[in-house]
């Protein structure tokens, strides 16, 4: 139905506005995705464990229900305690990489924009490296790269975003990408010094920078959920925001738009956010740029559909490239940054190819 | 319907004034032609009137200075409609009209079924139903041109500031554009400020022309008076006829003979 025809019936007084329709079977389509991602991620591994027996055990937790799981111990603790964690892990980091990544294309109406263009990435990546380098085997260093990857980040960002608006085209979103690039470089520099200082950590640094969702059971998903559930929270209130950014910033501001705060509390929370996730997965690629894409080609432009979808898809697509990693050269280990990129990439060929709304 | 007053109205845009005390008084209803050779202040003016640069002097709307005036307040009180707008390529054209009722929105909320009314209404007034569902990235100049007042329109408000709406049109797109204007002043009470290049419509559509010469207003009244050979001639340096036809002024451009 039209807008024109909702409003008729809008004044008719009797009926409410129905909810969009285009949005309903594509957010059904998502979360029936990420619902299969999970039973997968779940599924998946060296010991078989049967679909009904995860959903039974699942359906165990769930109080009142009165269901016993008829796993052993041991198959409950491998389920729960080794694969369960992962899972989350990774519908938390891939759910907020998509996000993010499809909020900043938003704030900078740049649609070739990642969650990694202010810094976010190199400075994690030194902040790693840092820790890496100087903790080495350390006791409390597992503990330790989070934090400074997070710091890192934070620090980074916060830089350029000093940097971009105090320059002189001041205040537009090209300066800020600008500002970003030099940020970039300056820590990519250091972070190569320091890594020359100390060749003996450079697999490690390496293996880090091209992300995995190892984990040592529920203590990193503890980590990372709180800054991924207000950020996305934070994220996902403004996703109106984003669609009246669209039309320019000074039009934006005719409409009653503060642009700046606007542009300015989605970046920040969409790098925490990010901060956080690479801080326990490391630098994952291609998640942020190529889910919202995906999305968009699917559903139409507006991010008050691409935002919360990006969020479900990122999650399911990179619970299902972990599964990928840890199957495909199995007993060993891809790293996850080489699956999104190799599995993305071309799906994102195909979607190009046979979209015909794209922009 | 709002009275505009400016009162020694300056801006400067970095080294430059743009704009050198600007006095004038828009009656409720009006419809305002700003003129005025390139780089005279004719959309610096309208900013300034939107809130969108720092001026020196007063701008108010029905009383009310436009600089103490919240963003949210000013956009309750006039849409404006830049000369170049930026139109999200995929963006359906009912989404893009929709857009126009955020400055009655609260900060996270969605629209109400007034809201949805409301865009429809625009949509309907401006006839847009049949690509309502279209991509505006599918649309002609004129189409562009139709949706973007559509938004205006959808905003409610009761001044209407327009950066040269002619621009890029044809001559019959122009007619209408300014025809829809014209019906859409008198369906809804608007007051409309314009800027524009076209004198001849300028004169023929306005009920008073003010024109502006290096960032001064140097003559105001009604079409007749302004649009005259003499003020074209030493604020535009150009050599014109003015004509005036059935009542209808037109300005005509005369080609310099060297022999």
């Amino acid at each position: 139905m039209s807008i024109a025809a909702r409003g008729q019936l809008a004044e008719g007084g009797a009926t409410r506005t129905p909810s969009p329709p285009r949005a309903l079977v594509p957010a059904l389509g998502a979360v029936g995705f990420l619902a299969v991602a999970l039973l997968v991620g779940l599924f998946v591994g060296p010991v078989h464990i049967g679909i009904g027996a995860i959903i039974r055990s699942a359906a165990s937790h769930i109080p009142l229900l009165g269901i016993h799981s008829n796993l052993s111990a041991t198959d409950s603790a491998i389920l729960w305690q080794l694969r369960a964690p992962r899972v989350v892990l990774g519908l938390l980091v891939g759910g907020m990489l998509a996000l993010a990544g499809g909020s900043y294309q938003g704030v900078f109406r740049n649609p070739l924009v990642d969650p990694y263009l202010l810094g976010v990435a190199a400075g994690a990546g030194l902040g790693a490296t840092i820790a890496i380098a100087y903790a080495g085997n350390a006791v409390g260093s597992y503990d330790l790269l989070p934090l400074t990857a997070f710091g890192g980040a934070s620090l980074a960002v916060a830089i350029t975003y000093v940097l971009g608006t105090s320059a002189a085209g001041g205040r537009s979103p090209a300066a800020l990408v600008l500002a970003g690039v030099t940020v970039v470089s300056f820590l990519t520099a250091i972070q190569t010094f320091i890594q020359q200082q100390h060749s003996q950590s450079l697999q490690e640094v390496y293996s880090w920078i091209l992300g995995r969702l190892d984990t040592a059971g529920w203590h990193d998903v503890a980590l990372v959920a709180p800054y991924v559930v207000v950020s996305s929270a934070v994220i996902l209130a403004h996703r109106r925001m984003l669609d009246v950014l669209a039309v320019g910033d000074e039009e934006a501001t005719t409409l009653g738009v503060n642009v700046r705060r606007v542009r300015l509390t989605i970046v920040v929370f969409a790098t925490i956010g990010t901060a956080a996730a690479v801080a326990v997965s490391g630098l994952i690629g291609f998640v942020g740029i190529i889910v919202p894409h995906a999305v968009r080609l699917v559903i139409g432009s507006s991010y008050r559909i691409v935002l919360p979808l990006s969020l479900l898809a990122g999650g399911g697509f990179l619970v299902l490239a972990d599964v990928i990693a840890r199957t495909i050269v199995s007993p060993a280990e891809l790293p996850i940054g080489v699956v999104t990129a190799f599995f993305g990439a071309p799906f994102f060929a195909i979607v190009l190819r046979t979209s015909r709304t794209f922009t | 319907m709002t009275a505009i007053v400016l009162d020694g109205l300056s801006v400067e845009l970095g080294n430059a004034t743009v704009l050198d005390g600007v006095s004038a008084e828009i009656s409720p209803g009006e419809w305002i032609a700003l003129i005025g050779p390139n780089g005279a202040g004719k959309s610096t003016l309208l900013r300034a009137v939107a809130g969108l640069v720092r001026y020196r002097g007063s701008i108010t709307l029905d009383g009310e200075e436009v600089s103490s005036l919240a963003r949210r307040a000013v956009a309750q009180r006039l849409a404006f409609v830049p000369q170049a707008p930026l139109l999200p390529p995929a963006m359906r054209v009912d989404e893009y009209v929709l857009l126009g009722r955020t400055p009655h929105l609260g900060a996270f909320a969605n629209e109400s079924p007034h809201d949805f009314a409301a865009a429809g209404q625009a949509i309907e007034r401006l006839d847009l139903e049949p690509f309502s569902r279209r991509p505006l990235r599918t649309l002609s100049g004129g189409e562009q041109q139709r949706v973007v007042l559509g938004r205006a329109l959808a905003q409610e408000a009761p001044l209407l500031l327009l950066d040269e709406p002619t621009t890029s049109l044809d001559i019959g797109r122009q007619q209408q554009a300014l025809e829809l204007v014209a019906t859409l002043r008198g369906q809804s009470d608007l007051t409309v400020l314009c800027a524009m290049h076209d004198l001849t419509l300028a004169a023929q559509y306005a009920d008073r022309l003010l024109l502006l010469s290096h960032g001064r207003l140097v003559a105001a009244g009604p079409p007749g008076e302004i649009a005259t050979e003499a003020l074209v001639s030493e604020h535009y340096g150009a050599d014109v006829r003015v004509v005036t036809e059935g009542g209808a002024v037109a300005v005509i451009p005369v080609r310099r003979r060297s022999s």
